[in-house]
């Protein structure tokens, strides 16, 4: 079992106020989920050719300032950087295609959580309320938004495991379910050239995810061919540079409701993460249908 | 025994007044307490329980002929267990509401989520909204009402007990079903394996009017609905059924 949530801004008091509500959603699915919680939140998006990244290192004493002086040395000369903890966000001015590789080659113990625009991944092993603060996540302003809340059923408990996974620039998955053919996929998979770190069923979704639109389709495309391939039982939500899709497998056991206001969309695994927004009284609600997928952007 | 004077005023009071519970200030726990120390009683009181906000569990195990109103949404298993309770909610439920319920009246305003009167043995549950997938999942006696549609796989595996459905029904209705019976009058998108309409006969018609008025539903014309029961192929394994699973 698992928690999910998301939540789409449509007025500018719900983007200032942002990180309070996803936040108030998550600790609703606490129960859900109290093995690691994480977040993605769409915000300040980096100027024309900047990409940002959020990076994840072993400790939250890690040597920040010398990753920084050599990204300007041999990556950007222009380097933002703001450090939570464990995590570091970056805008950098550099190809995103080859920071992967020089990541990899330079700073091997760094895990890059999320590459893009506007995302910016956190997550980390604890109880959804501690994890949150722990990012000053209440904070944060945005105009979209996921989170999950993770019971651990098939694999280990670490911060690896934990989701959201980044399936490509700007765009990540959190995962409610299980699925029973992620051994042969990833093997499949990382014949084509993903790289997985974990052995965590949903971070093969997302892998999957990646490949699709690596191979040229759209994201509607990708989660179509999803419910070909995988096999297994699954709330999907992803999160894109512009809004976010939820997607059920056809058996549709994982529960999901979605609602709307004036104000916002959200969807989560249960109304009561959607009881704590502003107007849910008199939203409209519905659960989303199986093998359908919903989107929003803006 | 009632009391004299000021005791009788009091307790003649609190027979009228209903009990005004908020769950944002008592819990689940207590609300169900509250309610299982009437169980096997006769107590007739009304239970007001406002600000559910989609908690679980609410009002389960009530075993009196309380009135209970809930105003809002409900989470997972409201009125489960139900025995002898009128529970009514204003809003829609969650997941599992009504399941295993005996006796008495579940009634929800709104939508229902996934498998509403699930394992059901007896009473009436009527959804005035749509219900999700799995409605009536191996029912066991219990008689439910939708007034709009329901999702797929509805009464999988239902051996006793009547579905009503006013709207249309998604794919997979009564696979596997037993001995309960299915009046559909919309579309129905597929039946499930086992699942076969039959004739309308004026016993069905006549049931089918007893059920719909018990449940409060008026404007329906009997005849536009069709009635779907099961082909009893599959009570035994049959090695020449095996497509059929």
């Amino acid at each position: 079992m698992c928690g999910i949530v998301g939540l789409f801004a449509k007025s500018k008091a719900i983007e200032a106020g942002l990180g309070a509500h996803l936040s108030n959603m998550l600790i609703e699915m606490t129960e859900r989920g109290p093995d690691s919680a994480g977040v993605a939140v769409y915000r300040r998006p980096a100027s024309p050719g900047g990409v940002k990244l959020t990076v994840l290192a072993p400790a939250a004493s890690y040597a920040w300032d010398e990753l920084k002086k050599a990204l300007i040395e041999q990556v950007s000369q222009q380097v933002e950087m703001e450090i939570h903890g464990n995590h570091a966000v970056l805008i950098l001015h550099a190809d995103a295609a080859g920071i992967y590789d020089w990541f990899a080659a330079h700073f091997p113990e760094l895990h890059i959580n999320s590459s893009g625009v506007s995302i910016e991944i956190y997550k980390d092993k604890g109880l959804p309320e501690n994890v949150l603060n722990r990012f000053e996540v209440k904070q944060f302003t945005g105009t979209h938004a996921l989170g999950h809340s993770r019971m651990a059923t098939e694999s280990n408990v670490t911060i690896q495991h934990s989701h959201p996974f980044s399936t490509g620039q700007d765009l990540c998955l959190v995962h409610n379910g299980s699925l029973s053919n992620h051994n042969r996929l990833r093997e499949k998979l990382q014949k084509q050239g993903i790289i997985f770190r974990t052995d965590n069923d949903s971070e093969v979704a997302a892998g999957y995810l990646m490949h699709r639109m690596w191979q040229g389709d759209s994201l509607d495309e990708a989660l179509e061919s999803a419910l070909e391939n995988l096999d297994g039982f699954f709330t999907f939500a992803i999160g894109t540079r512009d809004g976010f899709a939820v997607l059920r497998d056809p058996v549709a056991c994982k529960p999901a409701i979605m609602a709307e206001t004036a104000e916002w969309v959200a969807m989560a695994s249960e109304y009561r993460a959607i009881a704590v927004l502003p107007g849910a009284d008199s939203a409209e609600c519905w659960e989303p249908a199986p093998a359908k997928i919903y989107s929003w952007s803006h | 025994m009632l009391g004299t004077g000021a005791g009788e005023d009091l307790q003649l009071e609190s027979l009228m007044t209903p009990h005004c519970i908020d769950l944002e200030a008592t819990s689940v726990r207590d609300l169900n307490q509250a309610l299982h120390e009437l169980n096997g009683t006769q107590e007739k009181s009304d239970w007001q329980i406002t600000n559910p906000k989609g908690r679980h569990a609410v009002a389960v195990g009530i075993d009196a002929p309380l009135n209970v109103n809930i105003d809002g949404h409900t989470g997972y298993y409201c009125g489960g267990m139900n025995k002898h309770a009128t529970i009514t909610i204003n809003g829609n439920a969650g997941p599992g509401v009504a399941e295993n319920m005996m006796s008495g009246l579940v009634r929800i305003r709104g939508n229902a989520s996934q498998y509403a009167g699930a394992t059901a043995h007896g009473g009436l549950l009527v959804i005035e909204g749509n219900a999700s997938s799995r409605c009536g999942i191996s029912m066991k006696g219990v008689d439910i009402v939708v007034r709009g549609s329901v999702g797929h796989m509805g009464a999988f595996m239902a051996q006793a007990g009547r579905l009503v459905i006013c709207g249309d029904a998604a794919d997979g209705l009564g696979d596997s079903l037993y001995e309960a019976r299915i009046y559909v009058r919309g579309k129905v998108a597929g039946l499930g394996a086992d699942c076969i309409e039959k004739p309308m006969g004026a016993e069905h018609r006549r049931e089918l009017s007893g059920l719909l008025a018990k449940a409060g539903m008026t404007g329906l014309d009997v005849a536009q609905f069709r009635r779907y029961g099961s082909a009893r192929k599959l009570y035994n394994f049959n090695i020449d059924n095996v497509d059929a699973y």
